[in-house]
């Protein structure tokens, strides 16, 4: 215990002090990310999938879709749900059991960007109005945690759902029938979520695992593809001036854009 | 078309809303401090028909010891709903939103209070919604800050909380649950004014950077009434207390 604060101080002093001097420990600016690989389709059994590399860290996504019910306050659409495991292979300090609140706030704030930004076209995912509809479950499966997990899930997350394929079916006397051949999952938006860590008042993007341990706060900005804001999350034990968000704001509108290019393409 | 829009219009022609409020109005809002007998430090919010007890217990010791820690006080967070808060019973158990939500609290509040005075010991706040109708973790947070200067913990700041949204175009301040529902945006936001920080913000919608920034201003005004009603409310009672104390 002791161990780690003496760790942690002298470490919070090399990163500050280089983050002062506009340099990070690895080399990079201070808007620049990692180095990020996307590979999707690399589970056959799930209708969508992706695998997501951002420098160490890394994240897969599975989508997979079933028939249920829709939600009876919205009884003509398709149901979206979201659902991130931190499982203890990805780190030493994730421990087996059910999802804890990193777990539950990291799918509350991909499914967040995903909903609001009305990422999937869920009314083409009705069947039958108030009675039958599909399903979207995507579920994010952290493989190694080495900071950023936001925005390396909902790369993953977009990623998945642009590989995604909805089976064919036909509706005969009340009773769905899957029929041969898919079609693409129906997208509408593509959010992307910019993360910002603030380290002695000073904001960069993407922080690192060792960086996020020695920030103040953390702030998320995910923007759908006309530059609006979709969706937004503080975290982290510090606070961060309204100047300061609103810069973080515009900073993560023009870098939305480049991160976009990458995951959907020109 | 029209009329339908009309008939379940939450903003009339006048720029009025449901309740009568202007675009920029808080709901009516009534807070008390030291509401209950064994806590520490307790308070209670109405605001509108949100109805929320905020208790703290602290600094005390931390139960699992293992969790304590050498340099600071350990801050736990309980947001809970009670099942006949809303409309539908809600399960007792905690949810996903209610885990999200306790955790958001924990950090809007933990930038307000002196932990490092306290190392080894738990401060444990525990907020229960018992009626809800829009913006309870603002509500929650306003309130919560409340007890924790009712249990005597040394603050920076009060921690006043106050949303802001878009609803059928218009930015407005305080939503209640109709309006969130039926919204374009969301902007819950926690500020300590003397500090210049904003401890809580999210966001769920649709905006433009320009509205966000103004809906960001909105619930900072907002913040800033309710940080006024938090101080006199702490005035009333010390006020009160002196008086007792000069007739013994």
């Amino acid at each position: 215990m002791t161990y780690s604060i003496v760790a942690a101080s002298l470490k919070q002093k090399q990163i500050a002090q280089s983050v002062s001097r506009g340099k990070r420990l690895d080399e990079r600016g201070l808007t620049d990310y990692r180095e990020i690989r996307i590979e999707p389709g690399i589970v056959e059994r799930a209708e969508g999938s992706a695998r997501v590399r951002l420098g160490k860290t890394e994240v897969m996504v599975g989508v997979k879709i079933d028939k249920g019910e829709p939600f009876p306050d919205v009884p003509n659409e398709g149901v979206l749900t979201v659902n991130a495991e931190l499982v203890p292979l990805a780190s030493p300090t994730f421990e087996p059991g059910p999802p804890d609140e990193n777990s539950i706030e990291l799918a509350r704030v991909v499914d967040r960007g995903i909903r609001e930004s009305k990422t999937i076209d869920l009314e083409k995912l009705c069947i039958v109005p108030g009675k039958r509809a599909f399903v979207v479950f995507v579920d994010i499966y952290v493989l190694n945690h080495d900071g950023n997990l936001i925005d390396a899930s909902a790369i993953a997350a977009l990623a998945a759902l642009l590989s995604t394929k909805v089976f064919n079916y036909e509706v005969e006397n009340g009773e769905v029938k899957i029929k041969p051949g898919y079609t693409q999952l129906p997208m509408r938006n593509y959010p992307i979520a910019v993360t910002f860590a603030k380290i002695q008042d000073k904001l960069i993007m993407d922080p690192s695992l060792e960086e996020e341990q020695v920030m103040d706060a953390r702030l998320t900005v995910t923007l759908e593809k006309d530059g609006r804001v979709c969706a937004m999350q503080k975290g982290g034990y510090g606070y961060f001036t309204v100047s300061q968000v609103l810069e973080a704001v515009k900073m993560a509108q023009e870098k939305a854009e480049e991160l976009r290019k990458i995951v959907v393409g020109g | 078309m029209e009329t339908s829009q009309k008939a379940s219009s939450l903003i009339n022609e006048n720029g009025l809303r449901m309740d009568g409020r202007r675009l920029d109005e808080l709901r009516p809002v009534k807070i008390e401090v030291g509401v209950l007998g064994n806590a520490d430090g307790s308070a209670y919010i109405e605001q509108g028909k949100n109805k929320i007890l905020a208790a703290v217990y602290g600094p005390r010791e931390v139960h699992p010891r293992h969790l304590a820690l050498p340099d600071r006080a350990l801050l736990r967070c309980r947001y809970h709903m009670a099942p006949f808060s809303v409309e539908e019973r809600k399960p007792p158990a905690p949810s996903r939103r209610e885990m999200e939500l306790s955790k958001v609290i924990r950090e809007a509040l933990e930038p307000s209070v002196f932990v490092e005075y306290y190392p080894r010991t738990s401060i444990d706040i525990f907020m229960e919604v018992l009626q809800a109708d829009g913006g309870t973790r603002c509500a929650s947070i306003t309130v919560a800050s409340l007890a924790l200067a009712d249990a005597g913990i040394p603050l920076r700041d009060l921690v006043a909380a106050c949303a802001s949204g878009k609803v059928e175009g218009h930015l407005v301040l305080d939503l209640d649950d109709a309006e969130d529902k039926k919204g374009e945006a969301d902007v819950p936001l926690a500020f300590m004014p003397n500090l210049n920080a904003i401890t809580l913000l999210q966001m769920d919608g649709m905006l433009s950077v320009e509205e966000f920034e103004q809906a960001v201003n909105l619930a900072l005004k907002g913040c800033k009434q309710m940080y006024e009603l938090q101080k006199e409310t702490l005035r009333v009672k010390y006020v009160a207390v002196k008086e007792e104390v000069a007739e013994e």
